[in-house]
Formats: C-alpha cells, structure tokens, sequence
C-alpha cells in the first residue's frame, strides 16, 4: 500500500500553549481544553486566526492555555467582546467560553441578545452547577435542594434551563456535551465551529471539589436517540422533556447569521494612533 | 456490541500501526497532563511517577514509528485512529486524580488503561486473518502484557495508603 500520506496541517499539541493549567486535578475542564486543541486540530485552523474569548471563572481560564489569540475578559461580558470581535474581524474564528456562573448569571442578559444576534461565533459554556473559583455558592443550574453551608436546605430556585433559552431567543446551533468524552466533545465542536450563526455548546464538567457528587455524571450520560433537527418545535419539546443528560447535537437552524457591512480595517497603526488625538 | 465496536477499523498493517501509535501517543499525552497537574499541585512524589510512565509510553511509541519502517505512521494515524466514542483504550481516567494522591492511587489509575490497552490488541490477534496483522498485534500484545506485570509489580512496591490519604488540614468549604 502506499505510504506516502499528506500529514495535517496541525496536531492537537499545537493549540495547546506552555502555561499548565492550575484547576483542581480531577476537574472536567482539563478534558474541555484537550476538546479544544483536538477540535481546533480537525478544522485544520491556523492558532493565529483562532479567538478564545473569556470572562471569569475557573473555565474562563482557557484562553491562557491555549495557543491561540485569547482575551481573559470581564465578568459575564465575553459574548459582548466576542460579538464585536467577529463583526469587525469576521475572518477569524470566535470561540467564548464561559461558566454557569459566569454565562448564565453575570452574563445572563448577554447570553439572550447573543443567541437573538446570532453572529457567527460558538459560545462554550463548562456547566458544573457551582461557582467552582468562589468557593461553591449556588449558580443558576445548581440543584433547588442541593444543601451546603452557603445556602442551607438549598435555594430552592427552579434551576436555569439554557437550551430552551438559547433555543427560544434564536440560536442557530444547540449541543450538549459531557466533559469525559472530549472525542465525541471535539466532534460537536467542530459541528458547532463549522454551522453560520451563533452556536451554543453546554459541556457538563464536574466540580471535583465543591460538587464530588458530580463524579456520577460518567454514568447518568447518554447520546441523544434522535438525530438533530431544524424544527425548532420539535427541539423544543425533545429539550424541554429530556434528563439533562442527553447528549449531542440537539438542533440545527438555518438563521442567516448577523454580519453588518463593516468599514476599511485599519492595519497602519500610526493612522490608528491618530484617531486617538487629543 | 463489542466494547471495541466504536474504534477504528484495521484492516491493513498501517492501520494496525497507526491505531498503535495513537494508543501511545494519547497515553503519553495523558500521563503528561497528570504529572503537570502534580507539579501545580506541589506533589513531586507523583510528578516523578507520572513522568516515568509517560517516558515508558514513549519508548514503546518510538518502537511503533522504528518496526514501522516507511510507513507514514503519524499521517495515517492523523486520518484514521480516531475512537468515535470514548477514548483510546489507554487513555487513563482524569477524573479519578486528586492533588494528594500517592504513587498507589497513580498506579491503580493506570492500571485499567494498560489493561484496556492489553484487551484491545487481544481481540486484535483473536479477530485478525492477515498473517502479518497477527503476527504483529501478538508483539503489541506481549508488550502490553508486560506494561500490566510491570504495574502490579510496582503495586507491591507501594501499599495502600491509609484511609486519611485525602484529610485535608486547610478544605476548600472556607466560608462556614
């Protein structure tokens, strides 16, 4: 057989930067990273015209760990940096990441205005219904029982459903991953990277720490037994009734992403320097 | 349906070859993962045998790329060793680490992987009709046979740890 084989253009290893990642041994996001790196590596993308943008928390670390052009932004605010990142450089890839707390909370209103946007970007949120960096209070998916010294007896509060939000404010592309499979969590990156318009991928990534309970999601993970759809009905009601455990691409729209007519770039930085003249 | 059912298909000694090398590859990558982690985690018992199982993983990749001969290994590896669900069997679980575990804990984490590793390559040799599949899938067998006595051997080296292995004096629930 022949044995001359093109090689691809990037490894894995090739996103991934020096810095070592300081999350907690045994957290999901060091799975979330390889995603990433092997995602990144399958699409074939230059480091350089890769973004990852994020605000804070233990999974908005991420862009300092990978190779790419990165932006460790404000809290809750990434979807805003990202947004105006592509519209002005649509030639780059924008991928965001974020955390429950992070993306559902302080960045809950940005969250619904980027899915009705629906610029081309991907929106990654690492869910382990916690505020893992803040020591364990309550986020928008914790558990109403869920019972700790911060919030005794639970909250009691009907946790945040971000599919059905991201599907009911226009999302063109909704997925929902397990940290522990990072092939099949690459896979759905590269889906998600390749579909127009805004996509939005939930990995559930355990808190070894503050949620040990969390190491059962291994087990209570399962693959969607229906293929994705376009019928936002249909999606609606199979997201609605499913476990929170349903893994895979969930819906695939055909929106016409956001891009406005931008102007001439500015790439002579003198004249950029002018227009900030006082 | 066989545990193996979602891995790549061999049906070639490149294959074969190929799905090996990622084997290792993605081992080596592991146990480097875990070793770093360690080092973060001011565990340097731990970096020390996460690096050495890296480096074994590593001679044994080095060993696919040189029986290889001039087969593109790594191109073909790049195109088809791809486990569509789940991971490389040897791949060991990340999930279980935690920044005061022993040379024990380390090695009882890496013992399903090799022997993962030692089933996948088994049902290689008992499934295989191409004579040179065979005869090489039998090497790589042997060799991950080897990874496994070497793992218990290690075993009896280091015993359990006490049940206070995980105490912490300074636990992460601070705000009481």
């Amino acid at each position: 057989m022949s044995t001359i084989e093109m090689r691809l253009a990037y490894k894995p290893a090739d996103y991934k930067s020096d810095i070592k990642p300081i999350w907690c041994p045994g957290c999901g996001d060091y799975h979330v990273l390889m995603s990433f790196t092997r995602a990144f590596a399958e699409l074939g993308l230059p480091p350089e015209q890769i973004v990852v943008v994020s605000g804070i928390g233990c999974s908005s670390r991420i862009p300092a760990y990978t190779n790419c052009y990165g932006f460790h932004g404000v809290h809750g605010r990434s979807l805003g940096i990202g947004a105006g990142l592509k519209v002005t450089r649509p030639d780059l890839t924008v991928v965001v990441a974020s955390g429950d707390g992070d993306g559902y909370s302080i960045g809950g209103n940005h969250f619904l205005h980027a899915c009705r946007r629906n610029v081309d970007m991907t929106y990654v949120v690492m869910d382990n219904h916690i505020y893992g960096m803040t020591k364990g209070q309550p986020s928008p998916t914790t558990e109403p029982e869920f019972d700790t010294a911060l919030s005794p007896g639970g909250t009691g509060l009907r946790p945040f459903h971000p599919l059905v939000i991201a599907l009911a404010s226009g999302a063109n592309f909704i997925a929902r991953c397990f940290s522990g499979e990072p092939n099949e969590t690459a896979s759905v990156l590269v889906e998600a990277i390749r579909h127009p318009g805004f996509s939005f991928v939930e990995i559930l990534s355990p808190c070894v720490t503050f949620r040990p309970d969390e190491k059962d999601w291994k087990n209570l993970v399962h693959q969607a037994p229906v293929v994705a759809t376009n019928d936002p009905a249909k999606a609606a009601r199979r997201i609605m009734t499913d476990d929170g455990f349903n893994l895979g691409i969930l819906y695939r729209g055909n929106r016409k992403p956001y891009q406005p007519e931008t102007g001439q770039a500015i790439v002579d930085l003198s004249e950029l320097e002018k227009e900030f003249e006082l | 349906m066989s545990q193996f059912a979602a891995v790549p298909k061999i049906t070639s000694l490149a294959d074969l070859f190929a799905v090996a090398y990622q084997i290792e590859s993605d081992a080596v990558e592991r146990y480097n993962v875990l070793a770093d982690q360690m080092e973060t985690h001011n565990n340097p018992e731990l970096v020390a045998v996460f690096r050495d199982l890296a480096r074994a993983e590593g001679i044994h990749r080095d060993e696919i790329l040189r029986l290889a001969g001039n087969i593109d290994v790594i191109a073909h590896a790049q195109r088809m060793a791809k486990w569509k669900r789940g991971e490389s069997p040897e791949e060991s679980d990340l999930s279980s680490a935690h920044y005061l575990m022993t040379p024990w804990h380390a090695l009882q984490l890496a013992l399903p992987g090799e022997e993962r590793a030692l089933a996948f390559f088994t049902s290689i040799v008992e499934s295989a009709t191409d004579p040179e599949i065979k005869r090489m899938a039998v090497e790589f067998m042997e060799e991950e046979t080897e990874h496994v006595n070497l793992v218990h051997r290690l075993l009896k080296k280091y015993p359990p740890p006490s049940e206070s292995w995980s105490q912490e004096f300074d636990p992460p629930v601070s705000q009481e």
